[in-house]
Order: C-alpha cells, then sequence, then structure tokens
C-alpha cells in the first residue's frame, strides 16, 4: 500500500472509532489533521461520509476553529503576536513586511512549501514586545528591516 | 394536553403547554418582528429581532422562549423598542441596501421591519462592509451574500427539508458567511436545485436565475414563433402577486396574460400531465406483468431527479422512464404542432413557467431534446417571473377575462391538474391504471389515501386481482427516509411517487414567497392544494385517458402507448451523478 492509501486507511479506523460518540466529529478532525497535517478537501469528504455529516457541515468546523488547517502547513511556521504589547509596539508593521518579503497573506503559505505565515494571539513574552517565531525560535524587539536577515537563515 | 396561561401586553392568552411567547403573541394579535425564524424549521432565536421583556433580567426571544403560567410578557417597552432597532441596524450597517433593483423589494422581511421599526438612515452604524462575489453559476439558483443577513434559514431548508446541505455556515465572527465548501460556486456542489433555499429567504440573497429577458428577446424576434405552457401549480399560486387570497384558481386569468404578453400560442402542460400518465401508467402495468424493476418511481419533479442520480443511485433502474409533462409538451410542440402548424421546429422557442426552479436545469440537459437535436424546451420562468413579466408588460391581471388555452396541446383533466400537489401524480395514474387493467369503470376517484401533506404516505389499492401497494413522499429528506426502508429491504411497493419539495409543486422553489410571519397562521402547501383538488373536483374529465386531445395525438401522431414514437419523443434516461464534483 502506498502512504498516503495508508493514511486513508488509517483515517478509516480514526472515523469507525468515534463514528457512534456524540460529538465524535471533532476528534476524528483534530486526529485527522495530526495524521495529514492538515484537511484538504478529500480528507474531509472521506470524514463526512464516514461520519454520516455533509461536507458542508465538516467545512465550516474546520473553518470555524483556528486549531484546522485547509492546506498544510509550510516547513517553517513564523507566527507575528498581535496581542496588545507586541501591537502597541508595532507587530502589524512586522507583519506587512513579511507579508510583503515572502509575497502571501497572512494564514497562508509559500508556493515552495517553506514559510507559512501567521499572526497569533499573546504568546506571553510581552516583555520582548514584538515578537515572532519561527516554529520553537523566538525573536524579540524586532523590527521590520530585520525580517529578511531573519528569514534568510532558514533558507535552504 | 394541559394549558397556559400568559398575559402579553395586558392581554390574556391561553395557548397549549409547550408553545412559544411568539406564538401566544399571534394569538393576542401582537406582531413581535421576526428574521431567522421559520416555523418548524428554523427555530434558533439567533438573530434576536423578536427580543421581548418577559420579567427576566435581561430581554428574551420571544422565537424559543416557552410560554410559562403566569408570565407577564411586554412586547411595546421604550426598551424592547430600543433593542429591536439597534439589532436591525447592526444587520444593516453589513447588508448591501440596494432595495431599487432588488428582486425581494416590498417582499422582503427586512425591508418591511426596518419601515415598521422606524430606522432612519439605515447607515446609523458605519465600518466595514463584507464585500462578496455573487454567485450565478447555476442555471436554477443565485446566491448573493451582500445581501446575506446570516439568518441560516436556507442552510435548514437544505439540510432538513431536503437532505441535501451543500451550504452551510462558514468561518466565524464578522467572516461568517454562508457558502459551499471551500467557497466552490453552487453549480460545482451537488445542489438539486429545487429552490427550497429561496423559498426560505426573507431577503434578497437567494432567487433563481433569471430567464425573463430570453423570453423578452424571443417575444421580439419576428423569426420566432413563441409557444408557451405552464403548469397546473402556477394557476393555485400566480393570483397571490397580485393581492389575490393564497388557493385562488387564476388559470383563466392566465391563460389571457400569456397571450396580452404576446406569445403565439398558450399551451397547457396539464396537456403533458396527462400525456405523462398514459405512459406512465402502461410503463408501470408492463413492469409489473413482465417482471420489470420495482417499486417503480415517478419522475416528474426534476429536484428529486437530481436528488436520486446523486443520491441515490442505486434507485436510477426504478425512475420511470417518462420526461416530466413540460418536457414532454416541449417535445410535442417540436413534432406534432409543428407538423399540424407547417413550422419548421428550429422556428420554434418552447417557453415553460413553472413554479420550480429545478425545471431550468432540466431545460437544460443534453439528453433532452428529442427533435432534431433541439431542446425540447428553450426557457423556463418561474411563477414569480411570470408575475413580474405582467407587471412589467402594464397589464391589469385583476382585470382581464377569463380565456380558454389554445387547441391541440390546451385540453387536460383534473387528473392533470392535481400534478401539482403530493400525490396528485399517484392519484392520477391510479386512476388510469385501474381502468386499464380492469377494464370497469372506477366509480370512486378520489383516493384520499394519497392526499394531504405528511411527509410520507402509504395505501394498498385493490385493482382487479392486484394489491397494489404505493408511497408518496414529498421533501427529498423523506424520500430519502422511505428509499433508505425500501433498500433495507423494510418496506414493499409497486409504485412510489417522490416530489422534491415538500407539498409538492404547488410550494416549489419557484413559488410565491410566502413571509414567515405568513407561515405562522396559514399553511400554503394546504391552500394551493386545495384550489387544485377543486378544479378536479368541478370538471368533467377526470381521467387522463378520457382527455380527447391526448387521444386524437395518439391516433394521429404518436401511434401505441409506449410504442416507437412515444418512446422517441416523450421518454428518457438518466445517469449517476459524483457527490462530490471537485
Amino acid at each position: 500500500m502506498t502512504e498516503l492509501g495508508e493514511k486513508y486507511a488509517q483515517l478509516n479506523q480514526i472515523i469507525a472509532r468515534h463514528r457512534d460518540e456524540p460529538g465524535g466529529l471533532m476528534p476524528v478532525m483534530q486526529e485527522a489533521q495530526a495524521l495529514f497535517g492538515a484537511l484538504p478537501m478529500e480528507v474531509q469528504e472521506v470524514i463526512a461520509d464516514g461520519m454520516g455529516k455533509t461536507l458542508s457541515e465538516v467545512y465550516g468546523v474546520a473553518t470555524f476553529y483556528a486549531q484546522f488547517a485547509l492546506a498544510p502547513k509550510g516547513k517553517y511556521v513564523i507566527s507575528v503576536c498581535m496581542g496588545t504589547a507586541c501591537y502597541v509596539k508595532g507587530a502589524q508593521a512586522v507583519l506587512d513586511k513579511l507579508s510583503e518579503y515572502l509575497e502571501i497573506p497572512v494564514g497562508e503559505t509559500t508556493e515552495d512549501g517553506e514559510f507559512t505565515l501567521d499572526a497569533t494571539r499573546c504568546i506571553g513574552a510581552c516583555g520582548l514586545a514584538p515578537v515572532m517565531t519561527v516554529n520553537d525560535d523566538v525573536y524579540g524587539r524586532i523590527t521590520p528591516d530585520q525580517v529578511a536577515g531573519i528569514l534568510d537563515k532558514y533558507r535552504a | 394536553m394541559s394549558n397556559i396561561t400568559l398575559t402579553i401586553d395586558n392581554v390574556q392568552v391561553v395557548v397549549p403547554k409547550g408553545a412559544t411567547v411568539l406564538e401566544a403573541a399571534r394569538r393576542a394579535h401582537v406582531r413581535i418582528p421576526t428574521l431567522c425564524f421559520l416555523k418548524d424549521l428554523n427555530e434558533i432565536g439567533a438573530c434576536r429581532m423578536c427580543v421581548v421583556d418577559a420579567g427576566g433580567r435581561t430581554l428574551q426571544p420571544a422565537c424559543v422562549l416557552e410560554a410559562g403560567e403566569g408570565m407577564v410578557v411586554r412586547t411595546n417597552t421604550p426598551q424592547v423598542r430600543e433593542a429591536r432597532k439597534v439589532i436591525l441596524e447592526l444587520i444593516l450597517s453589513n447588508h448591501d441596501k440596494k432595495c431599487l433593483s432588488c428582486i425581494r423589494s416590498q417582499n422582503c422581511e427586512l425591508q418591511k421591519l426596518s419601515l415598521e421599526l422606524g430606522v432612519e438612515s439605515g447607515d446609523e452604524f458605519e465600518g466595514l462592509r463584507n464585500e462578496y462575489q455573487v454567485d450565478d453559476l447555476s442555471p436554477s439558483i443565485v446566491r448573493d451574500n451582500n445581501k446575506c443577513i446570516l439568518c441560516r434559514r436556507c442552510v435548514s431548508a437544505c439540510y432538513k427539508t431536503q437532505a441535501v446541505g451543500v451550504i452551510g455556515p462558514v468561518k466565524r465572527g464578522f467572516n461568517t458567511t454562508i457558502a459551499s465548501p471551500w467557497d466552490l460556486p453552487l453549480n460545482s456542489m451537488a445542489c438539486i436545485a429545487c429552490g427550497q433555499c429561496i423559498a426560505a429567504c426573507p431577503v434578497g440573497a437567494l432567487h433563481e436565475k433569471e430567464e425573463a429577458p430570453l423570453v423578452w428577446d424571443l417575444l421580439a424576434d419576428p423569426s420566432k414563433h413563441v409557444v408557451v405552457q405552464t403548469a397546473p401549480a402556477v394557476r393555485a399560486a400566480l393570483g397571490e402577486e397580485f393581492g389575490l387570497p393564497m388557493g385562488t384558481n387564476v388559470v383563466g386569468k392566465l391563460a389571457a396574460a400569456l397571450r396580452r404578453l404576446g406569445f403565439d400560442r398558450v399551451f397547457d402542460t396539464d396537456f403533458g400531465a396527462d400525456l405523462t400518465i398514459m405512459e406512465e401508467s402502461n410503463e408501470l402495468i408492463e413492469r409489473i406483468k413482465g417482471g420489470g424493476v420495482l417499486p417503480m418511481i415517478t419522475s416528474c419533479s426534476p429536484g428529486w431527479v437530481n436528488y436520486c442520480e446523486t443520491y441515490f443511485p442505486d434507485f436510477i433502474p426504478n425512475l420511470s422512464s417518462c420526461k416530466s409533462p413540460h418536457e414532454m409538451t416541449g417535445a410535442m410542440i417540436k413534432s406534432y404542432y409543428a407538423q399540424k402548424k407547417g413550422l419548421k421546429p428550429e422556428d420554434i422557442a418552447v417557453v415553460s413557467v413553472m413554479p420550480c426552479t429545478a425545471k431550468k436545469f432540466e431545460a437544460d440537459r443534453e439528453e433532452l431534446a428529442a427533435v432534431n437535436g433541439l431542446p425540447d424546451v428553450d426557457a423556463v420562468v418561474t411563477t414569480r417571473e411570470l408575475a413580474r413579466m405582467i407587471k412589467q408588460a402594464g397589464i391589469d391581471f385583476l382585470k382581464l377575462p377569463d380565456e380558454s388555452f389554445d387547441e391541440l396541446l390546451g385540453e387536460s383533466t383534473g387528473a392533470a391538474t392535481i400534478f401539482g400537489a403530493t400525490g396528485g401524480v399517484m392519484e392520477a395514474a391510479l386512476r388510469t391504471a385501474y381502468e386499464t387493467i380492469t377494464g370497469q369503470t372506477l366509480d370512486k376517484l378520489d383516493f384520499e389515501a394519497v392526499r394531504g401533506v405528511q411527509g410520507v404516505k402509504e395505501a394498498t389499492v385493490q385493482i382487479g386481482d392486484l394489491s397494489l401497494h404505493v408511497a408518496v413522499a414529498n421533501g427529498t429528506a423523506n424520500a430519502k427516509e422511505l428509499l433508505e426502508e425500501v433498500r433495507r429491504g423494510e418496506k414493499e411497493y409497486h409504485f412510489i411517487e417522490v416530489m422534491g419539495c415538500p407539498g409538492g409543486c404547488v410550494t416549489g422553489g419557484g413559488q410565491p414567497i410566502v413571509t414567515a410571519w405568513d407561515r405562522l397562521g396559514v399553511d400554503p402547501r394546504v391552500e394551493r392544494a386545495k384550489a387544485l383538488y377543486m378544479a378536479d373536483k368541478q370538471t368533467a374529465l377526470r381521467k387522463s385517458h378520457d382527455n380527447p386531445e391526448v387521444r386524437r395525438a395518439y391516433e394521429d401522431f404518436l401511434g401505441d402507448i409506449g410504442g416507437h414514437k412515444a418512446h422517441e419523443l416523450l421518454h428518457t434516461h438518466y445517469t449517476a451523478k459524483p457527490k462530490y464534483k471537485q
């Protein structure tokens, strides 16, 4: 069986485990996302059919909760903190610069699959405001003109 | 059931236990404004338009607040009035207020409330406004989210009434929209085009894809011989658009209006309905005698056919091969009528006036082109579109004389007229099948067991030695339940009638829209059906096989019932369709 075929077989097992429990859709979607890295259309179709729901219902849940992604995230996920402290310290300008530099809107992934740009709520590092993270690396007191230099470190 | 006594605006009301404050207020003749509420379908208390002071800590929504013993409700305090107005203004702040050109102007629940509640400019809360692309790619339904107020009435109709569910709430907060997954257009979803979402919409966010402009062009084209036909259910509802009470049969004025609009011939789809019964009852008898696939299921309702092809493809062999009545009539116009008149089929345009949006989709089907590859029907307008055309043409509908349909394809029987109501096709088929099989005259023509608005009806009819088991479903959610029982072998029938819309064509997606408030007091399914059953009762000819023009069509043109020519012109085939098209 191909790798993808195996994943779909696992997805069907996940569905079978939760099919009859009340509110089973959420755990299925969470586990499916862990398995596939995101919830693309084909995966949502399998979930809808398996759970006896319509694709609309599944998609509605997928877009309601921030935890679900419709497309796989990039190798490096950039999160710019938009909490109050970071915001007043100029996080928006940093975010705009990142968006401009990567040529993608917030919430999307670059075509080469390297970077995903997200805006997040307060990450609790207000003393370092404005803050951004790239996967697990934290960058504090950043300015828009530092953005290119930081990202270039991650380019292959 | 025990009763509850409560006071609404100083008036004592008695309601059954379980009734809502909204229902109690109606009995006290107090109108509480609503937007998201739609009786039995969408009772979710989401929009908060109906807030009242029921003595609680805060105002409460009357549509979901159960009436309590001794409850004192005030619906007209300064606090209540102010709250409703603010709610309305907030909704208006994100609404495309182009009322002048809106298809629902004067029949819009939001517009009506704005007047009633004394909204001043409609711009009290200026700020961001969502802008959306209009989805008009479906041949049947247009979705304009710029007008959407997120009430979810369409969503409930799509999920609950029809078991389709191709639209739903997407995203959250200010970004929430009612959309299809991945914002795909409706025509790439497994939408059955029934238009029940339109019938549920309080505003102009959903409407039919208009073909009236095309019809105006055809009427203005001197090279085209334009023939119109009109479905049974249209006559039972068109009058409402001109202020007549629900359930008024306006068949005479309808024929007169069509003639004044300039159609060259005015025919009746009822003729096609009688023709359908000739072919369909013959098909049923052949299937029973010859061991064919049973239960046979009717195929008149294009919403239902779409549903079957997509969601129950294993039942495609059960679908009657008969085309729907207006497609049959269209094919007859381009063959039989063309021949009689010495016209080239290419020069004829057939326009159908239908209570239905799925008929627009149906008319586009490539397989429904019996004569020289020409479509059987060239354009379909809904009952609402026809009403607008009559108004645009300046025709004083109420002053029109009663006229008849034109000869050749204009005669019909009571059996055809009741096609517009759930159970009507079944009853018409039973009348003809009985007399064909037994050779005896049927004494009692009324098959009461298949009438009425229950979701599923069953009956066993004795025809000679044969105990014929039949069932009738209306609304595709009910059809789904019935077919699942048949699939599991729990139920066995010879013949099933399915109409895609609840109540049948009289409450189809193309019919005049009845507001949520009016629906509290009257059931359009019942009232409009009454007009059809009354017409059936009052006519001399009540059996399809007694239609003299149908008989003549077989004698002069078609040959045998179910014969070669009939098959060529009047029958079709179906194809399984994928649920996910992307």
